[in-house]
């Protein structure tokens, strides 16, 4: 391929920052910061803390992306993870609390930023425990018995296992709170005006923004490393990949435990934020949710498991807060916009099927994969729609 | 919990009725497995689909008084009822193909996934806004008996038929207890659906039509180049398939008394584990799997814990997933390079 060297570098040139994209860039920050204190300031916090959910399904959708879009291994019980992260995380920080001095000790607020990397590694290790027997099956197996660990998990918590997590009334139990986050008070105090409160949820919406960042660099770091070229090797062709030296296993694993220790970072967050979970927040649906968010995106694609993750979490709700919000009061009565609330689900599952039908690789793909596919034929999209077809030598002859 | 050998028999017996449910519904998997080589998500809310159309042809067809004067009218009432809302679960199967998976056939893998996922938020919610989120009473408009087998004050073995009221102590005299227990619907439920079991494996193997859902299932280009129509075979697959899981439905409403828009998830994911356990993709692997789990959980929530009966299921099917990932009449995957 005598043109391929040439196409790299431009390729690899489209990827560095132009001005258009700094702008870009520079356009998403001022939103970031804007769009939620605007909202905060004139009291609106409903979508403050539609920003800052949105924000945790970013971070979940993320560390999926690791598994499911760069290394190719279909999980549909994600969310045991998830709830691993928040239950021990909460759980910790009673013991936490207990080693410090109750929940008044001025130590006791640290008890988050302590637990955070613990939770993370306690996410990290189910997922090696789980993966360790499971990641020899393949394809629709892996995503049968990674559902049934997550059901399991959270029959588990609904029965209150070892007598722990207080079943389907869900932590915190009578008398013990969780403590708000060192960090929360200061930035109270420090940051209100007379005007304008600098409330809980524009606090955990900051630091689930810095976590999103943290994770999109290190994943960022990740996918040019031996390791993301391991997975891309693998997603593309297991057998071919192990042949010229990659270990399937540990890579696999890397991929799994990676992206758990994502859901337990967040699942811990969430703890926090709420002040309270339950086993309802982690059953199935949310594993299936994030898996869309993920596949709608773009597998693979960092800004595609974003926008996946915003349109997703954010779009039932938006659709909800406008059906409700003042501004359409004038058109519509509140049992018309109450309705519309109801219907979001509808719309959202038919809108699935629409997307999948009208471009099933998803809104963003991954511009790697892209890359990879660029040969002489400058055609990219049909060329990675074929491609799948030939993994997985489901295709059809075109007409029959 | 303690263990009680007593109760095996019966809770075999209601591992037999819950048994055939799975096995109705592991068949629509299986089929679409087979053929599509896809998880059908949408699957389950056939299962609920047909329960409420059960439902509705029910309600419509016992203001007939003719249906409801007599036994045979009792009889007819329900035949009529279960095939129409079998056809009619039928129909929303080929219509949810047709539109939302065969434009996928040659998408990325997991988009006909996100599809099926998307169907089903669609019909749950569909449900849940035109009937309510309540649980609905599922109606029994005929007499159910308790055929009993059991020991009476004597010791020795006795035959007998109780009604709704009557207790086994009045019939048999003290010390009386029952072995086993039969109800009139426990019984159509397994005999209808052994029918139903018999009927669809003669299909497959003994018609030319099953013939070619064989064919295409072995290989849908070769089978298309001789002469099947693909586009049909997997009409047929999803009129099948989901009519079964209907008939399983209105079962699950008649056996358990009510039903709900989400009713179809727990029953959904177990079958799938049965189709798994009986082997994916083979039809009487599918049946065997429904019968096998159906036993096996009705065993553990009668012997370990009700409230971990659900984990049951899982925990089978990672073992054979595990150990036997080609289920139990299944051949084991060779990898091809």
């Amino acid at each position: 391929m005598g043109g391929s060297k040439v196409d790299i570098k431009t390729s690899v040139q489209s990827a560095r920052l132009t001005p258009k994209k700094i702008a870009l860039y520079a356009a998403i920050a001022v939103f970031l910061v804007a769009a939620p204190v605007y909202f905060q300031s004139i009291g609106n916090v409903f979508m403050v803390r539609i920003f800052a959910l949105v924000g945790i399904y970013v971070m979940l959708a993320l560390g999926l992306n690791i598994v499911v879009g760069y290394a190719g291994l279909l999980d549909l019980g994600y969310v045991a993870f998830y709830g691993m992260g928040a239950y021990s995380g909460v759980l910790l920080g009673y013991v936490f609390q207990k080693l410090v001095g109750g929940a008044d000790a001025p130590l006791a607020g640290l008890s988050y930023w302590a637990l955070l990397p613990i939770a993370a590694l306690m996410a990290a290790l189910t997922g090696i425990a789980l993966g360790t027997p499971v990641l020899r099956l393949r394809g629709d197996y892996l995503a049968i018995v990674t559902l049934g660990f997550g059901e399991i998990v959270r029959i588990a918590l609904q029965n209150d296992i070892f007598g722990l997590t207080n079943g389907s009334a869900g932590l915190p139990r009578v008398g013990e709170t969780i403590v708000t986050a060192a960090g929360q008070k200061w930035a109270f105090m420090h940051l209100s005006t007379t005007t304008f409160t600098f409330s809980k949820d524009l606090f955990w919406y900051v630091v689930v923004v810095a976590l999103c960042l943290l994770t999109i660099f290190v994943i960022r770091r990740l996918d040019n490393s031996r390791l993301g070229r391991a997975w891309v090797a693998m997603r593309e062709d297991e057998v071919a990949a192990a042949a010229t030296g990659v270990n399937i296993m540990t890579t696999k694993l890397w991929a799994f435990s990676l992206g758990a220790m994502w859901g337990g970072i967040a699942g811990i967050t969430y703890a926090y934020w709420v002040g309270f979970i339950s086993p309802e927040s982690f059953n199935f649906m949310e594993s299936v949710l994030i898996v869309c968010m993920v596949v709608l995106g773009g597998m693979g694609s960092i800004p595609g498991s974003i926008v996946g993750a915003i349109i997703i979490a954010g779009l039932p709700e938006v659709i909800r807060g406008l059906a409700q919000s003042t501004a359409l009061s004038r058109f519509l009565t509140p049992e018309q916009a109450s309705r519309i609330g109801d219907y979001r689900y509808l719309i959202f599952g038919g809108l699935l099927v629409v997307m999948m039908a009208v471009r099933p690789q998803g809104i963003l793909p991954s511009t790697r994969r892209a890359r990879e596919l660029t040969s002489e034929e400058p055609i990219i999209e049909e060329e990675n729609t074929d491609l799948w077809e030939v993994e997985h030598k489901h295709d059809l002859p075109h007409k029959l | 919990m303690h263990f009680n050998v007593a109760d095996v028999p019966q809770q075999l017996v209601n591992g037999l009725t819950l048994g055939g449910m799975y096995a109705l519904i592991a068949l629509g998997y299986t089929l679409v497995y087979g053929i599509l080589l896809m998880i059908n998500f949408a699957h389950s809310e056939m299962f609920m689909g047909g329960a409420y159309f059960g439902l509705l042809w029910l309600n419509i067809l016992s203001k007939q008084s003719f249906f409801t004067g007599s036994a045979v009218g009792l009889v007819l009432l329900y035949a009529i009822s279960i095939l129409l809302a079998a056809i009619m679960t039928g129909v929303l199967g080929v219509l949810i193909e047709r539109f939302a998976y065969r434009p996928l056939r040659h998408a990325p893998r997991l988009a006909p996934l996100i599809s099926a996922i998307g169907v089903s938020l669609f019909l749950q919610n569909a449900v849940l806004l035109w009937v309510s989120s309540r649980s609905i009473p599922f109606p029994v408009k005929f007499p159910v008996y308790q055929y009993t087998l059991a020991r009476d004050g004597s010791g020795s073995l006795a035959f007998t038929v109780l009604g709704a009221s009557d207790k086994i102590v009045d019939k048999l005299g003290q010390g009386a207890h029952a072995i086993v227990q039969f109800s009139t619907l426990q019984i159509m439920i397994i005999v209808v659906t052994l029918i139903l079991l018999f009927v669809l494996d003669t299909f497959i193997s003994r018609t030319k039509l099953g013939k070619a859902m064989r064919a295409t299932a072995q290989d849908r280009d070769t089978a298309g180049l001789m002469g099947v129509d693909i586009n049909r075979i997997i009409a047929i697959t999803f009129f099948i398939g989901p009519a079964m899981g209907g008939v399983a439905g209105i079962f699950s409403g008649m056996y358990y008394g009510n039903i709900k828009y989400n009713m179809g998830f727990i029953p959904g994911i177990k079958s799938f584990t049965a189709a798994v356990l009986g082997g994916i993709g083979n039809l009487r692997g599918a049946m065997l799997g429904g019968f096998v789990l159906g036993m096996a959980e009705a065993l553990a929530s009668g012997f370990i814990s009700t409230a971990y009966k659900d984990v049951i299921a899982f925990v089978i099917l990672i073992l054979v997933l595990i150990f036997r990932p080609g289920g139990l009449l299944g051949e084991s995957v060779v990898e091809k390079v």
